[in-house]
Parts: structure tokens; C-alpha cells; sequence
């Protein structure tokens, strides 16, 4: 989900932990599953644990930042497209289910998944009737019609993700706020021929549509309420729970929407009467009251602080009560073909050969933080496979192979080049030095040079003709998926067509025309299980290239109350999963 | 009392200075910087802190040497079989204390505590050092020509000082790392990040003593002995730097043995931005940055760093005070 996502997830990311070399297995899972539900430490990770359907109680949560926005049509966290789904219903949404079952798509304000036609460039939608908003006003295709175009306009929504944007055959049209038309439904490329049916065209095909459709921006908006950019003030529900009180940045209470109706609503169990949501907490503040049980959860899903991590994970009571779930986040370094020698691919491939990942992963907390990564996407991702281009043991490294490799490239006594990383981030700096360590032993010697964490890819590593003239050979770099799936990981970091010369670039470093094509190979795939080989394809092409060293695929500690009931990561959004939680009153 | 109405002849006559030389001693006039010195050696905090100073002053000397000359000292050397895999910290209680690692090691790691405090003390002292010489030199002489001078220079300069004094330093120091390439002015690497670091800590402060000096220069250049020297026909260069200047060595050394130890701290704040010397280079500003995100879990990490800049802070601060209160008794 962007870089956003990303800070966010460093801001709180785990520091401390586990494991360096061979012995991988201290710490695994105990859960034992029985009639009663599971639980121990990372039960929560792909069973349920505490399972309940008691309704009642308060469920308190806690955010040690705040949101970008509560509107819908402004939000690009992973915790928001989470917890937005208590307040209103995308045309599709993940299953509401533990493990790898909640990355699935399930139909949610629509009554099925989308139907494609046209070579997958028009994509159908029939929604459910008597779903209403929070005034008990029916909702209409044209509602959520209205939510997509005012969602377009980035001068009035500027956190939301662009796709529709980048997608939909737009022509012209820019904004609702400014559109002629009497009703503001003049988008072209949505159309509404009944109260019940929604119609996209699109500009390219694009076999993943639902991705799209699950977007919080497809949540319907009454055009009679929306107040443009103070709509998050009083968002008009559509979901189980509607707004009560809501003290921008401060806090905000959600209680039960009287309109919203179980019949119409597979996905969601609705357990507790009401949210209490407290923003701006200090993060070790929010950890203490996990842990003496005065919260129930923290809204960011990312993990515990450092100083909790160390009280979790040494006493066995409360590493019960813990999951440590693997997210679709890839912390890797961006090898730059730019910068001589490692225009030759040898050069590049004595650099993967060299990397001790061990030390990399212990930069980033050890077997708590993730797991060795040996190639781009993290395993959570459905289809995903994992394999190693540059086997080395026990992932620590083989100086003797990458002097091989530096031969064939001609420089048989290494070479030396820069490694960049965000100077406010210790992490990116600790895993700096440990590559610095380990390639040295190769002969490849590497300066390390910090930049500032703000502007890191709008004016260094992220512009390409800075990161040449500088000699950014290597550079730390990292990615959470904006959804569990190829294009949702790969898309922003392998196709060379996203690299802009202004900066501001993501994908730092793969530059392959043979890639590009597999990606659009991908786009036009409708058949899901043939879409998700050929991403394993351009992940694989690009580990040949060399382009990139994956260095550890993401964990994060999440502690989760016992007094919680119906826990579980869900996958889909690789936090626990809003739309489940109970609570023992 | 019974003493006899006649006293001896001799006893009368004798001179003062036999009656001293009897009791074994000479009056001598003492220059006032002598009469400094006796007051200082009173002083025993004062000495005290002095003491440490040429410790600290020394020991850097000798890492330096050891560890530039000689590549002796063990900084980048990773032990992580001294981590332990669960928490990511060193094994045993106080980062890992032991015969081998005299102050334990580091988290994650595992390079030697002491041998990168030990090295990191060059860097520091060395940055604090001459970033202070910096500002005092471009201070002392732009201070004493503006308070003698006075009108337009004073005007000028003083203005000058306003807009140091206004410069928004970090945001500077941050563009400026951004711009300055690898190779510059014939240094590189190390070298080129300290000469970096002292030129903008150095330069960027002299406005703080500029003032001071100039002050003082506006009360002594009414003094008697300004003018008597400038009714004999001394030029301004001469005044300036032979009659203005001695009288000016009490201020401008205390305020240098003040002005280093908020250097020492002042280049911990842009290591940790990023702008400091690049790692692997240990400091101590640096190595206290790493800390924050373990001090709740293995304190030690941070005492080092912290207890040896808080020794260095404190007994410059110590040892400045005393030369103070010595040069300039009525300001006790």
C-alpha cells in the first residue's frame, strides 16, 4: 500500500527478537486445536481463536497515529480498508475468515463477484436489494456510482489510491464537484442502467477487476450528504455500525446502525454494540494496556513496540496470547543497473551470492521481524512460490560463489560502490552494515549513505539521474502489498513503465522489457489460477535479472486480549480481521 | 603582660624583609596570571575536571592513533553468537559484561561496546574540538572589530551575527549533506564527513561569542590604557591585537571549555540525522541515537555512550567554571 503503509508499518515495527542462523526452530507455533477454538502463540494466525457469537460489550481501540481520513473515497491504510468495513459495504470485500481463506474475494454490497466481458475491459455488478444507509435511504447503483467519481478527485481526496484513475476510460471527466450534468453521474465509463446494476468500462483489460471493486472507494455515497472533503466528519453508514461521536484526532464512537440488516450481510457477525476509538496514543502506552488488558486492540495491526515484544516473548503466559503472522511486505535492496560495474549482470549476481540474509533478517528483529526472503513475493500472497535463484548456506552467504561470479563480470578483486539507506530508520541502517560486512568478504566494498527518510524517493534513491550520478549502487529499500495478490505486490516494483525521470519512484531498479511483458500477459489473464503462474513467472525473471536482493518477507507481533473472543489474521489484510471481534463481557 | 619597657636597639631597626626572610619567605610580585593559576589550583572541583579532560584528551590522542594508524581497534567486528536469537539482544545481564567485552556489546550485532566508545572518542572529541576553534577564531575577530570600530562596521557585523543567530541550521546541514558529493576539497570518506561536520557546527556558532566579545569590547576600549596607547601613536591593528586581545583571554577561554561539551551534543543530534559521520564509524552521538530503540529492554547500550558524554560535558563544564571564577574573581 504504498509508502504509507510502509512507514506506518516502520513507525511501529517490532525491533527486537529472534533468530540468526541454523537453528530456525526456537519459538515455532504450539497451537493445539480443540472443540473449544485454539489457542498459544500464533494460533490466532490461521484458526479462531475464542470463538464466540455473543453479541454485547465495548470493544476499545487504539491508534498511536491517526488516519490519513475516515472518508471511504480518502484512504490508503490497510488498518482503515479493515475497520472501514463496519461503516459501509464495498461491492466486494475478503472473506471474514482465519489464514489464507480471508485473502479471498467474497461479494458484499454485490450479490456476486464481477462479471467480465468485452476481453475483461467491461466488468458487471448486480447489487443486493434492501441494503440502506443509515437515514434509511435504499441504496442505488447511482450512490455508489457517486462514491467512485467524487473518489477521483485528488485535489479534494488526495490519500486514496488511483486505480480507478489510472483504469477507468475517464475521457475528460474530472471530478463530480465541477460536472455539468444535473444529477453529477456524467462519468461515461460508469454506467447505471437500473437501481441495481453497475457497469465499468475500462481503458486496458484487467483480469483482476474485483481487486478494484473491493476499494473502499466503491463503498456508496448519498451525493444529497456528501460535503466533500468534511464528509469524513459524518460518514453516512452503510454498515453494521454508524458514527456517534467523532472529535477529529482526538477519538470517535461507532454504535449499531438500526437500518443495517444480517439478511442482506454474509460477511459480517456484528458481535459487540459499540466502538470506542481513541486516536494519537503513545505506542508503549498502547502496548501496557494490551497487556494489563484495559484495550482490546490496536487499530495500526503492524505489531508491538520493542520494549512489549521483549515482555511477550519472554514469559510464556502472554506469548500465548500472541500471533506473530507473516504480511505481504518485502524488505529487500534495489541493485542498481545504472551505476557501473553492476550494469553486468555478474556483478549483480556476485552481490546476491555474497548478501549474508541471516544478518539482514536480525537487522530487521530477527525470527520475530519476518523470514528469509529468496525471491520478491512474500508467501501469504495466494499462488505465490517460493524458490532460490542464488542458493547459498544457510542463507548466509558464499563469498567463494560470488568471486566466481565477479570473475565473469571482470572484476576479479570486486569492486566498490555506495548502499543507501533512510537515515531516521536504525533497521535500514543495521541491515546496511551487515551487507557491508558480508560483501566485504567478497571483495565488494560498500560506503553506506544515509538520506533523509522523507524525501528518499522524491529526491534520492527514487530519481533515477541522482541515484546514478551518485553511485547509488545498492539501495535499501521495502513494500507492502496494496492487496494480497501479483499485481496488488509486484505491479509498483518490477514494471520499468512506472520509473519517472521526476522521481518519486518505487521501483528503484528493475528495468527488463521481458518483464514488462509477462506483466501485461498477467493483466489479460482472466483465468485466476493461470494469472497467479504467470506472476510466479515475473518474479522468477526478475530474480534472474538480478535486479533486486530480497532480504526478509515481514512479521509483526500482534497480542490479542484473552477477554477478545473470535480472533483471527486474516490474511487479506494480514492484521486481525475488524469485522469478527468479540468481546467477554 | 610583663614585658620589659626597653626593648633590644637591633629589633627595632630590623628591616620588614628580614623579619619575612626569617620566617622563610620572599615577597615576590605575582603577575595576574600566576594569581589565576593559585586561584585555580584551590579549586580542586575545577582541577578535578581539568584532570579529566587531559585524560579524555590523551585517551582520544591514543585511539586515534591506534585505531586510524594501526587499524588496532575492533569496531566492525560482528560477534552474533553472542546475541541472543529469541530477543535480539545480548546474552547475559548488562549487554552482555565480560572478560572479552569489558562494557558488553552491542544489540542485533554484537561489536564491542568499549571498542567503539574507545574509537569513538577521536571522532567526537576531535569534531567538538576544532568546530569550537572555528567559531571562536571567526567570533573573537569579527567581535573585536566590531566593538572597536563601532558605527557602520559595528552596524554590519552585528546584523551579520542576527542572521547566524536566525539560520535555520538543521534544515541547512540536512540540504547540505544531500549536495555534497563524495570527493570534495581533495578529502573523501571520514574525512570529508568530520571536516563537513566541524565546518558546519563551527561556523554556524561563532555568532554566540561575536556578541560576548564585542561587548566586552565596547567597555574596554574606554579604558585608560586604550587611550594612552593610542595617544602614543598605536595604530588599530596594534591596539586591536596587542592591547584588546590579552584582556580578552579570560572570556574567549571560558566560553571555548563551555562551547565544547554543547559541540560533543550538538554532533550527536546530526548523527542521528543523518548527517553525521557515516557509519560503520562509530561516535558517541551516533551510537546513543542507536540506543533509543533499546534502552527499555538492555539499558546498557545507552549508559555507555550516555555515561561517557556525561562525564565529557560534565567536566569541561567543571574545569570552564573554575578558569572562570580564577580569571575574573568578581563575577564568584
Amino acid at each position: 500500500m504504498k509508502r504509507k503503509r510502509v512507514m506506518a508499518a516502520v513507525a511501529v515495527a517490532s525491533a527486537l527478537a529472534v533468530g540468526l542462523t541454523a537453528c530456525g526452530g526456537g519459538g515455532g507455533s504450539s497451537s493445539n486445536n480443540t472443540a473449544g477454538g485454539a489457542s498459544g502463540f500464533n494460533a490466532g494466525a490461521d484458526k479462531v481463536v475464542n470463538p464466540s457469537d455473543a453479541k454485547g460489550g465495548v470493544i476499545k481501540m487504539a491508534n498511536s497515529g491517526d488516519w490519513d481520513s475516515l472518508d471511504p473515497g480518502d484512504t490508503y491504510y490497510a488498518y482503515s480498508w479493515n475497520f472501514v468495513r463496519l461503516y459501509g459495504r464495498s461491492l466486494v470485500t475478503f472473506q471474514s475468515a482465519p489464514g489464507a481463506e480471508g485473502a479471498k474475494l467474497v461479494p458484499d454490497l454485490a450479490e456476486s463477484l464481477g462479471k467480465p466481458s468485452d476481453d475483461s475491459k467491461t466488468w458487471t455488478y448486480k447489487l443486493r436489494s434492501g441494503v440502506k444507509f443509515e437515514d434509511g435511504k435504499t441504496v442505488t447503483s447511482k450512490d455508489v456510482k457517486y462514491a467512485v467519481e467524487r473518489s477521483l478527485d485528488k485535489t479534494v481526496f488526495p490519500n486514496g489510491p488511483t486505480y480507478f484513475n489510472d483504469y477507468l476510460d475517464l475521457g475528460d471527466y474530472k471530478t463530480p464537484y465541477s460536472d455539468p450534468t444535473p444529477d453529477k453521474l456524467g462519468l461515461k465509463a460508469i454506467e447505471t442502467p437500473d437501481d441495481s446494476t453497475i457497469v465499468f468500462h475500462l481503458k486496458t483489460a484487467f483480469s483482476g477487476f474485483d481487486y478494484f471493486a473491493m476499494l473502499p472507494s466503491t463503498i456508496p455515497v448519498e451525493q444529497a450528504k456528501d460535503t466533500g472533503s468534511k464528509y469524513k466528519e459524518h460518514v453516512v453508514s452503510t454498515g453494521p455500525y454508524m458514527f456517534k461521536e467523532n472529535n477529529l484526532g482526538k477519538n470517535f464512537t461507532l454504535v449499531r446502525n438500526p437500518q443495517w440488516d444480517q439478511k442482506t450481510d454474509p460477511v459480517r457477525k456484528a458481535l459487540p454494540d459499540e466502538y470506542d476509538v481513541s486516536l494519537n496514543v503513545n505506542a508503549d502506552d498502547i502496548d501496557n494496556r494490551l497487556l494489563s488488558g484495559d484495550l482490546d486492540v490496536d487499530i495500526a495491526g503492524s505489531g508491538v513496540q520493542a520494549a512489549a515484544q521483549g515482555k511477550i516473548l519472554s514469559d510464556q503466559a502472554k506469548k500465548a496470547n500472541a500471533d506473530d503472522p507473516t504480511v505481504a511486505r518485502l524488505w529487500y535492496t534495489s541493485i542498481n543497473g545504472d551505476v557501473a560495474p553492476l550494469d553486468n549482470v555478474h556483478c549483480r549476481k556476485a552481490v546476491e551470492y555474497a548478501a549474508d540474509k541471516t544478518g539482514y533478517l536480525a537487522a530487521y528483529g530477527g525470527q520475530t521481524g519476518g523470514q528469509v526472503a529468496t525471491n520478491m513475493m512474500p508467501p501469504i500472497i495466494p499462488g505465490a512460490e517460493s524458490f532460490n535463484t542464488y542458493e547459498t548456506p544457510n542463507n548466509a552467504g558464499d563469498p567463494a560463489k560470488a568471486k566466481q561470479e565477479l570473475q565473469a563480470c571482470g572484476k576479479a578483486d570486486g569492486f566498490e560502490t555506495n548502499i543507501s539507506y533512510r537515515a531516521e530508520r536504525p533497521k535500514e541502517k543495521a541491515a546496511a552494515e551487515a551487507l557491508q560486512q558480508s560483501l566485504s568478504k567478497a571483495g565488494i566494498k560498500l560506503t553506506i549513505k544515509p538520506f533523509p527518510t522523507g524525501d528518499y524517493y522524491k529526491l534520492y534513491a527514487g530519481k533515477p539521474d541522482y541515484a546514478k550520478s551518485n553511485n547509488l549502487g545498492l539501495m535499501i529499500n521495502g513494500w507492502g502489498a496494496d492487496w494480497p495478490d501479483g499485481f496488488g505486490f509486484l505491479s509498483q516494483i518490477v514494471d520499468s513503465r512506472v520509473i519517472r525521470a521526476s522521481g518519486g519512484n518505487t521501483n528503484l531498479s528493475v528495468k527488463d522489457p521481458a518483464v514488462d511483458a509477462l506483466i501485461d500477459k498477467a493483466l489479460t489473464t482472466t483465468d485466476t489460477s493461470a494469472r497467479e503462474k504467470v506472476w510466479v513467472d515475473v518474479d522468477k525473471k526478475v530474480m534472474d535479472d538480478a535486479y533486486t536482493l530480497p532480504g526478509l518477507w515481514s512479521k509483526g507481533l500482534l497480542y490479542r486480549p484473552p477477554h477478545l473472543t473470535n480472533v483471527f489474521v486474516s490474511n487479506g489484510y494480514q492484521m486481525y480481521d475488524y469485522l469478527a471481534l468479540g468481546v467477554k463481557k | 603582660m610583663t614585658a620589659p619597657m626597653e626593648v633590644p636597639g637591633d629589633a627595632v631597626q630590623a628591616e620588614p624583609e628580614a623579619v619575612l626572610a626569617g620566617m622563610g619567605k620572599a615577597i615576590e610580585g605575582r603577575s595576574l596570571r600566576q594569581i589565576a593559576w593559585l586561584r585555580l589550583k584551590r579549586d580542586r572541583v575545577a582541577m578535578a575536571g581539568g584532570v579529566v579532560v587531559v585524560i579524555l584528551v590523551v585517551a582520544a590522542a591514543v585511539a586515534f592513533v591506534l585505531d586510524r594508524v594501526f587499524g588496532l581497534i575492533p569496531t566492525t567486528q560482528f560477534n552474533q553468537p553472542l546475541i541472543d536469537p529469541d530477543l535480539q539482544i545480548p546474552k547475559g545481564v548488562f549487554g552482555g559484561l565480560s572478560v572479552d567485552h569489558p562494557l558488553g556489546v552491542e544489540p542485533v550485532n554484537g561489536r564491542d561496546l568499549l571498542a567503539r566508545i574507545f574509537a569513538g572518542s577521536w571522532v567526537s572529541l576531535l569534531i567538538a574540538f576544532l568546530s569550537t576553534v572555528v567559531s571562536v577564531v571567526i567570533g573573537t575577530v569579527l567581535g573585536v572589530i566590531a566593538g572597536f570600530f563601532g558605527g557602520w562596521v559595528d552596524t554590519l557585523i552585528s546584523r551579520l551575527m542576527d542572521v547566524f543567530l536566525a539560520f535555520p541550521l538543521l534544515l541547512f546541514s540536512l540540504a547540505l549533506a544531500g549536495v555534497v558529493p563524495d570527493n570534495a576539497f581533495g578529502l573523501s570518506g571520514d574525512a570529508l564527513r568530520i571536516a563537513l561536520l566541524i565546518f558546519i557546527i563551527g561556523f554556524f556558532n561563532w555568532s554566540y561569542i561575536g556578541r560576548i566579545i564585542r561587548g566586552q569590547t565596547l567597555s574596554l576600549r574606554e579604558r585608560e590604557f586604550v587611550d594612552a596607547a593610542r595617544s602614543l601613536g598605536a595604530r588599530a591593528p596594534h591596539i586591536l591585537f596587542r592591547e584588546l586581545l590579552p584582556n580578552l583571554a579570560a572570556p574567549i577561554l571560558v566560553y571555548s571549555t563551555l562551547l565544547i561539551p554543547t559541540n560533543v551534543l550538538f554532533e550527536s543530534a546530526l548523527s542521528y540525522l543523518g548527517v553525521g559521520v557515516r557509519p560503520p564509524t562509530p561516535t558517541w552521538g551516533g551510537m546513543l541515537s542507536d540506543a533509543t530503540q533499546y534502552y527499555q529492554i538492555d539499558p546498557e547500550f545507552m549508559l555507555v555512550p550516555g555515561i561517557a558524554i556525561f562525564i565529557t560535558v560534565l567536566a569541561f563544564n567543571l574545569f570552564g567554571d573554575g578558569l572562570r571564577d580564577a580569571l575574573d574573581p568578581r563575577a564568584r
